[in-house]
């Protein structure tokens, strides 16, 4: 019996982790949100790829690594800490699981070696099969998609998009097709990029395991969702290490900060309240591969746990660093932010866990 | 990540199971001390509490790395199998082992410091249940600031006298035997001059007065000493040792106090209640706002179980570092017990605050009871607010408040 980490899982994330450091500095970070270096963000993406990010999940056979979720897991969380401007849930996760459990043999043999030799890049739109808002919704009638899908995931340089009707049917289609309008969305989070697709009479290849049954889609986002929580862990633990470390510098009445019990008992309720996140999300990721009962279960409660005990610890984190932590300065929002965006992504925590209270019905 | 314990746990897994299945609707012909005990099931065989004790001993399922010569099972210590039999016998409903401080803490900390003679004498029958140990650590003026007491030990011949007062004492009233702090060395630093001493509760000058709490059955008591004289070799460690004595085995009590499975079973428990128990006519479970409130605690008992397995993972991987993951034990478990039973009040509205025997009651009353009885130990045991600054000063490495002159 082991709960943890394998050596190769902690080694591959220090490695992320010591590439975000050096090359995603909050400076790069600014630069790359202010929108006034374009290149910036694809250049620490391919320094990413050259890790191999884009092929954990990938079976060997296709060309990629054939790594489990977990592995996938401790990956996000290291992007999150590192608040990374580059996309990864979208292409390197919840694609290739939706061609794992929606594609045929053919188009697993068509997509995944693209994806594992970074040819194809998908950008991911399940929104609204998760929950529709106001008049978006895709349709697909005569092998042609019409309709709206919104927060399209990792939308950067995408070639490719899954995007998906109410009814949980995954479909492919082309970026660069002439039918489909790509409308940047610009959110408070700008380490990564979402968009409004709009189809008219867009050509769209059904993955075939996914026209009458919704088990693929919501393994999907399932693993969609272990993701993002693991990305909030990430940006929470800097957030917290931050606060702990300005609270020891800082000195006011004489005295660091830190020592008073109001910001003691801040930083303590964070650490009490992130701690026990990380085993909830490698167990949610362990069970994603391993225990198919409880897998759903799990990565729902992963997703709407991890994001409450996130927003808390990002505004408790920002209030220990007091005025500063308001400031662009130390650039404490990105985490911030982050951790608000990746909350609402895929299901906010009230929608996340009515869906896990209809898995035990 | 390998969740599998392996086929040799599978045969004891079975053996559990039968075991369980032999005695299935086992109950009790003596009460119990604690009251979180279970009161047994019906139907089955009928034992008294301390025979049950021996039975599980035999068998391996309790006090399995105690040795066989003081009373033990006499195996290798195997978390493992610990942990199956706890789950088993939770799933079977079968009473596990009986607990209190004595079993919990007494032992231990004799196994560990006692001397040779102190071990014959009392763990063995401490095991059985045959001697109940009651503690006598906190006074009214010595709470979250434990190494201040006062209660004083003189060294007269070969006797210790004690005078003093003890406070928060549960189970005194049914003990045969109190393991105590007692200040002996009163011109010594704060924390090294106490000494750990065990005193035979029917010696003369010890009065018991019952303190009520708010529950009204937690049976919490005021222990009164007056010129109290026990033998000079009642006390384990060296003189003026007591504190570290003491520190070994409040660690140990802070992580047991509230463990995520039965948190867990609570939830269930609930969740079944609520689709059982209407409200104009539709199941209490029907209703989102109190739907959301259970998904939202459950999640949470989901987190606290995956941190038990990591913990329980690191006891038998030692280069895994959970420092601070032990630190947030008590903190996290008691909170979040109190507040899931506080839910079960909240979602039955008025019949959630009933109590004792009154009609209508749902579960025997054990929701308000746990709701209150959770809150005492919130504060006992190391305060919340004392836990997240041992979580802030020793976990995150803050600073120290700066020290008060003469405290």
């Amino acid at each position: 019996m082991y709960f943890g980490l394998s050596e190769e899982q902690s080694f591959f994330q220090d490695n992320v982790k010591k590439y975000l450091e050096e090359h995603a500095t909050i400076d790069n970070i600014r630069h790359i949100a202010n929108g006034d270096e374009n290149n910036l963000s694809a250049e620490i993406h391919q320094g990413l790829l050259n890790l191999g990010i884009n092929g954990l999940l990938i079976p060997e056979e296709f060309g990629g690594l054939g790594l489990d979720l977990l592995f996938a897991a401790v990956v996000s969380e290291a992007l999150g800490s590192g608040v990374s401007p580059t996309p990864f849930i979208a292409p390197y996760v919840m694609a290739p699981t939706a061609f794992k459990h929606a594609g045929s043999i053919t188009q697993q043999k068509n997509y995944l070696p693209k994806i594992a030799i970074n040819e194809y890049r998908f950008a991911v739109g399940f929104s609204e099969f998760i929950g529709k808002r106001n008049d978006a919704g895709i349709s697909f009638v005569d092998n042609a998609l019409n309709g709206r899908a919104m927060f399209v995931l990792d939308a950067n340089d995408a070639t490719h998009l899954l995007l998906a009707d109410e009814r949980g049917r995954i479909f492919v289609v082309n970026a660069s097709s002439s039918n489909i309008e790509i409308v940047k969305l610009t959110t408070v989070d700008k380490t990564r990029q979402y968009a409004e697709v709009i189809c008219k009479n867009l050509e769209a290849e059904l993955l075939e395991n996914s026209s009458d049954s919704v088990e693929p889609i919501n393994r999907t986002i399932d693993a969609g969702r272990i993701m993002l929580a693991a990305d909030s862990l990430g940006a929470s633990q800097i957030m917290i290490d931050r606060a702990v470390d300005y609270s020891k510098e800082r000195k006011q009445f004489g005295r660091a900060i830190g020592s008073f019990q109001a910001v003691k008992h801040m930083c303590a309720e964070m650490a009490a309240d992130l701690e026990p996140c990380y085993a909830l999300i490698w167990h949610a990721a362990h069970c994603h591969d391993h225990s198919p009962d409880e897998a759903r279960l799990m990565a729902c409660h992963a997703k709407a746990h991890v994001s409450e005990m996130s927003k808390g610890i990002a505004k408790k984190a920002t209030e220990v660093h007091g005025g500063m932590g308001f400031t662009d300065l130390l650039g404490l929002h990105y985490w911030f932010k982050r951790i608000g965006l990746n909350r609402q992504i895929l299901g906010s925590p009230e929608l996340v866990r009515e869906e896990a209270y209809k898995t035990q019905i | 990540m390998d969740l599998e314990y392996g086929p040799e746990y599978q045969d004891f897994t079975k053996e559990v199971q039968s075991f369980c299945k032999k005695y299935e609707g086992l109950s009790f012909t003596d009460r119990s001390n604690n009251p979180l005990g279970s009161s047994g099931g019906s139907g089955g065989p009928k034992m008294s509490r301390s025979e049950w004790q021996k039975i599980l001993i035999k068998n391996g399922y309790f006090a399995r790395s105690v040795p066989k010569e003081y009373g033990g099972y006499g195996g290798e210590a195997d978390i493992l199998k610990s942990r199956i039999v706890a789950a088993e016998f939770s799933k079977a409903r079968t009473p596990m082992a009986m607990g209190g401080q004595g079993i919990d803490m007494l032992v231990p900390t004799l196994l560990e410091m006692g001397t040779e003679e102190q071990k014959q004498t009392y763990i063995k029958s401490t095991l059985h249940g045959e001697i109940i140990w009651c503690q006598g650590y906190s006074e009214p003026n010595a709470g979250s600031d434990l190494a201040s007491l006062q209660t004083k030990g003189e060294l007269v011949g070969d006797e210790w006298v004690i005078n003093g007062q003890k406070i928060w004492t549960s189970t005194a009233q049914y003990s045969q035997m109190c393991f105590c702090l007692v200040r002996t060395e009163p011109d010594a630093p704060k924390h090294s001059g106490i000494s750990y001493l065990l005193i035979p509760m029917d010696t003369p000058g010890i009065e018991i007065r019952p303190l009520v709490d708010m529950t009204l059955k937690a049976g919490f008591n005021e222990v009164f000493f007056t010129d109290v004289k026990i033998p000079a070799s009642n006390i384990v460690g060296k003189r003026g040792e007591g504190w570290a004595v003491a520190n070994a085995t409040l660690g140990h009590e802070r992580g047991s106090l509230a463990p995520p499975d039965a948190t867990m079973n609570r939830v269930n428990m609930l969740m079944q209640l609520m689709k059982e128990e209407t409200l104009d006519g539709m199941p209490l479970i029907e209703y989102p706002v109190y739907r959301d409130r259970l998904m939202k605690i459950q999640g949470k008992v989901l987190a606290q179980q995956s941190h038990a397995l990591r913990l329980l993972s690191a006891k038998l991987n030692p280069m895994a570092d959970v420092k601070l993951g032990k630190m947030i034990q008590k903190l996290t478990g008691t909170e979040l017990r109190h507040e899931l039973e506080g839910l079960a009040i909240d979602v039955l509205g008025e019949i959630g605050t009933l109590y004792e025997d009154s009609p209508h009651l749902k579960n025997d009353g054990t929701w308000q009871f746990i709701y209150m009885y959770f809150l005492g130990l919130i504060i006992g045991g190391g305060t919340s607010q004392i836990q997240k600054n041992i979580i802030a000063e020793r976990g995150l490495g803050m600073p120290k408040e700066p020290k008060v002159e003469g405290a």
